[in-house]
């Protein structure tokens, strides 16, 4: 008996042994798991991280917020409308068919008729292709966010998903509610291949062979993803070893993780930023610039992020964090409480008044805290804050009703651009257009005119003046209460190269992760 | 006069039968009924499958789609009709029948069930026993004081402190999941734990954690009801009569203890089920009540739908069939019925 476990143990040794030399393996622990494998089905954090993973993309975004080739090799604009792309030679889909200018022009048209990117193609008149690795990308009016959009073009394999599929379905109809080919299968051209994958249990990926990037750093060969929602199972699981890598770190452990000595903890400030919203059609005294300017002044934004953020955020006195084209460097944090008290005697309402506040509270990172310490901080000017806080499956429904006179929301720019956040929260609300879609309360037409006129501006000093501008006037205007910047936080064993793969978009390139 | 009174009782047991049937039925119909009442209120499953971009309009389209727009009552008969059938609708969440994700999720739970119910019954007899007989000395006391502590602390800190014990600083056991399981059938639907070290490795703390709620009450109550029959008439008569300490103690006195601890057994594993929900939490085990939580979190509502009337179908099912049993066994009660 002992002799045989002895043997099933030697065994057992050796065999690890084989396996665990040469091959680099990666599991990593994230909040959540990507819903499907079709890029173009849903557009969310999750699925844009995999799709980085498993397809490429025309350019991506560096740390440094430029463009870095992928797909395109080179890249110039033609006329106002038009940029031409060169794209890679001798690029390989997972399936073994070659890349070429067709694949770009059906990933693009697919996407068009997405529900949840056709929003963003709006600007877009249209993919064209000029030889087998040369296309024409134009749109409908002059638009400087061309190449910041072109980070969306990820290739899909257009042979593949072409045809129909066993249930008798076309394999690139995109469905988000029931059966399709592309929600299970994949043939991008990125550096992982999907094996195996469970909703809400695992993915398993494995490196492309033929993948076309030879200069890529990356050594892993092995990557696994695994869904661990709760924030100290992650930590848990991280600090015990049986996760490599976790994200994000809730900010309650970061000294705990930074103290251990076989993990680190790496973070990067994000460009998502955490405000509150007056609504100026609900409460009279809101209309009162002044008294905007008293709740402005009567949050402690700085101590939020010292306190309750514990220091991973940045503080923020406008929407655009540094790097962006807006952010105006003069634009500083405002906490003063005596101001803000006689603020509010100016305008008459030195008794105070009451308000209602609605805020998530698994939405992002300490919503609820964020918004209790607020209503409190209202309080020494007072203002009565009426506080009610629900998870998001709940929150977004009262949002769109404008349920309260205070709503938190935070935003990240699909387009890494200041104008995007005036186009989403800050613009009036017109159900036609779609603009001011998360703007509950506030308008003002000179800020719906620059926004407008930023879009179309190609000369990148002018438009960089018109953003501005805008954030001067939200500031002056009081629009909204800014919190801070969230920063990414990454927590990972130490011999992980986590600093040179993460980027203030989240969107961390597994791809060129180095294992030593 | 025998035969008559033969047909008479068979005639109370089938009427008996069919009146908790019908009552299992209303009980289910109007489990479902609560279900659909409550699923607005858990938010709008749209939300969760579209991108925050997405127009109001172009969701309220998606919604009708689905058939989300419809009123109450359509939509209620619409989900009676598909689940006569067998069909419990969709999860929006998994992308797959409703059904099919319940009893992928099942066999998690009922495997954490039974290694937590080993537990309670390998370690609750011999200390309940032992604390009886010998409620002096030094382990009886530190048991007893131990099992309080139990008592108290809620599932949730345990698992955590587990976790912290023995994954983080000790690393001798995994922190979260299942581990390797194997494929009982070959056809996908019960992932084992139970057959690979891995997986049994993973069971130990969450079966711990979950045991740690209803142990030190078997504890307690095996003692006690030990130590009640140990101060009866026919034990002091064993003891007069010469037996040994261990026939005394195992036959005549552990056997009778049995009875009631094997009917509150019963009742208890039902509660245990539902602390399934926070133990499975915690370790990111794939069971039911992970499902539930993500239903909850994400307003899969559909997938909640179905999740409360297959678990609640269960527990009717499980009830009416021990009523019924009840009545071949006790007459008084089909009998208490009739009138």
């Amino acid at each position: 008996m002992k002799k045989l476990v002895l043997l099933a143990l030697s065994l057992f040794l050796v065999l690890s042994f084989t396996v665990s030399a040469g091959a680099k393996t990666l599991k990593v622990g994230l909040d959540a798991d990507p819903v499907s494998l079709d890029p173009q089905v849903q557009l969310s954090g999750g699925m844009l991280q995999l799709s980085h993973w498993v397809f490429d993309p025309l350019v991506r975004w560096t740390q440094e917020l430029t463009f870095e080739p992928r797909l395109a090799t080179k890249w110039e604009r033609k006329d106002e409308l038009t940029m031409r792309f060169y794209l890679r030679k001798g690029v390989k889909f997972h399936s073994g068919n070659t890349f070429s200018a067709k694949d770009v022009k059906w990933s693009f048209d697919r996407m068009r008729t997405s529900v949840d990117f056709k929003g963003l193609l709006e600007p877009f008149d249209g993919c064209y292709i000029i030889d087998d690795y040369t296309v024409d990308i134009k749109t409908k009016k002059p638009y400087a966010l061309l190449l910041n959009m072109s980070t969306y073009f990820f290739a899909m394999d257009s042979e593949f998903y072409t045809g129909t599929d066993a249930n008798g379905q076309p394999k690139d109809a995109i469905v988000k509610i029931g059966e399709s080919f592309a929600l299970n299968n994949e043939s991008g051209t990125g550096p992982f291949v999907v094996t195996k994958r469970e909703q809400g249990l695992v993915i398993e990926m494995e490196r492309f062979k033929d993948y076309w990037d030879k200069n890529c750093p990356g050594n892993v060969t092995k990557f696994t993803l695994v869904p661990i929602k709760e924030n100290a199972t992650r930590v848990a699981a991280l600090l015990s070893g049986d996760v490599d890598f976790i994200s994000p770190v809730p900010p309650q452990d970061f000294r705990r993780v930074n103290s251990d000595d076989k993990v680190k903890l790496v973070t990067i400030s994000g460009g998502r930023i955490i405000t509150f919203q007056m609504n100026q059609n609900r409460v009279e005294a809101l209309k009162d610039v002044r008294v905007r300017q008293a709740i402005v002044h009567a949050v402690n934004n700085a101590g939020i992020v010292q306190k309750i953020m514990k220091g991973t955020a940045t503080v923020a006195a406008q929407q655009g964090p540094r790097g962006y084209a807006g952010y105006k460097e003069t634009l500083k944090p405002r906490y003063d409480l005596k101001k803000a008290k006689a603020l509010m005697r100016e305008a008459g309402y030195a008794n105070g008044f009451e308000i209602t506040m609605m805020a998530p509270n698994n939405r992002y990172v300490n919503d609820a805290k964020i918004a209790e310490a607020t209503a409190q901080m209202l309080g020494k000017i007072g203002i009565k804050v009426n506080l009610k806080t629900m998870p998001k499956a709940q929150y977004w429904n009262e949002f769109d009703a404008r349920a309260a006179d205070m709503m938190m929301i935070g935003w990240h720019s699909d387009t890494e651009d200041s104008g995007n956040f005036s186009e989403f929260l800050m613009m009036c609300e017109n159900k036609e257009t779609g603009y001011g879609q998360y703007n509950s309360g506030y308008c003002n037409p000179k800020v719906d005119e620059l926004t407008i006129a930023a879009q179309s501006e190609t000369d990148l000093d002018k438009r960089t003046a018109m953003l501005q501008e805008i954030e001067q006037i939200l500031y002056d205007d009081a629009a909204f209460i800014p919190f801070h910047w969230q920063n990414h936080s990454y927590g990972a064993k130490k011999n992980l190269k986590v600093k040179e793969i993460i980027n203030a978009m989240n969107f961390p390139y597994f791809g060129d992760l180095v294992v030593e | 006069m025998a035969v008559s009174k033969f047909g008479k009782i068979e005639n109370h047991m089938f009427a008996f039968i069919i009146r908790r049937i019908i009552q299992a039925l209303l009980v289910m119909m109007i489990i479902s009924l609560v279900g659909f009442a409550i699923k607005n209120k858990i938010g709008d499953p749209v939300r969760d499958l579209v991108g925050e971009r997405v127009t109001p309009g172009e969701r309220a389209e998606i919604a009708d789609n689905m058939g989300l727009n419809d009123p109450f009552l359509i939509q209620y008969v619409r989900f009676v009709k598909h689940a006569v059938k067998g069909d419990l609708g969709r999860s929006f969440l998994y992308n797959k029948p409703a059904l099919e994700v319940i009893i992928k999720h099942a066999p998690a739970t009922i495997e954490l069930l039974i290694g937590s119910a080993l537990i309670i019954i390998l370690v609750s007899l011999p200390l309940g026993v032992y604390s009886a007989l010998k409620p002096r000395s030094l382990l009886s006391r530190f048991t007893m004081s131990f099992s309080t502590l139990g008592v108290s602390m809620p599932v949730f800190f345990t698992a955590i402190l587990l976790i912290y014990l023995f994954a983080v600083n000790l690393q001798v056991l995994p922190s979260y999941g299942r581990g390797e399981t194997v494929d009982l059938f070959g056809n996908g639907y019960w992932n084992t734990g139970f057959l690979t070290i891995d997986g049994l490795k993973h069971l130990i703390l969450p079966c711990i954690s979950l045991s740690s709620i209803m142990l030190p009450l078997f504890i307690r109550l095996i003692r006690s009801e030990m130590m009640e029959v140990l101060e009866t008439e026919y034990i002091k008569y064993a003891w007069a009569k010469g037996l040994s300490p261990a026939r005394v103690w195992l036959i005549h006195a552990f056997k009778n203890t049995l009875l009631p601890v094997v009917t509150v057994f019963g009742v208890q594993m039902g509660l245990t089920f539902a602390f399934t929900i926070l133990t499975e939490l915690v370790f990111q085990w794939q069971g039911m009540g992970f499902m539930f939580l993500e239903a909850v979190q994400r307003a899969d509502t559909s997938l909640l739908v179905a999740y409360l009337v297959v678990v609640g179908s269960v527990f009717v099912l499980v009830n009416t069939i021990v009523d019924i049993l009840y009545g071949f066994i006790n007459p008084t009660v089909r009998i208490a019925g009739t009138k």
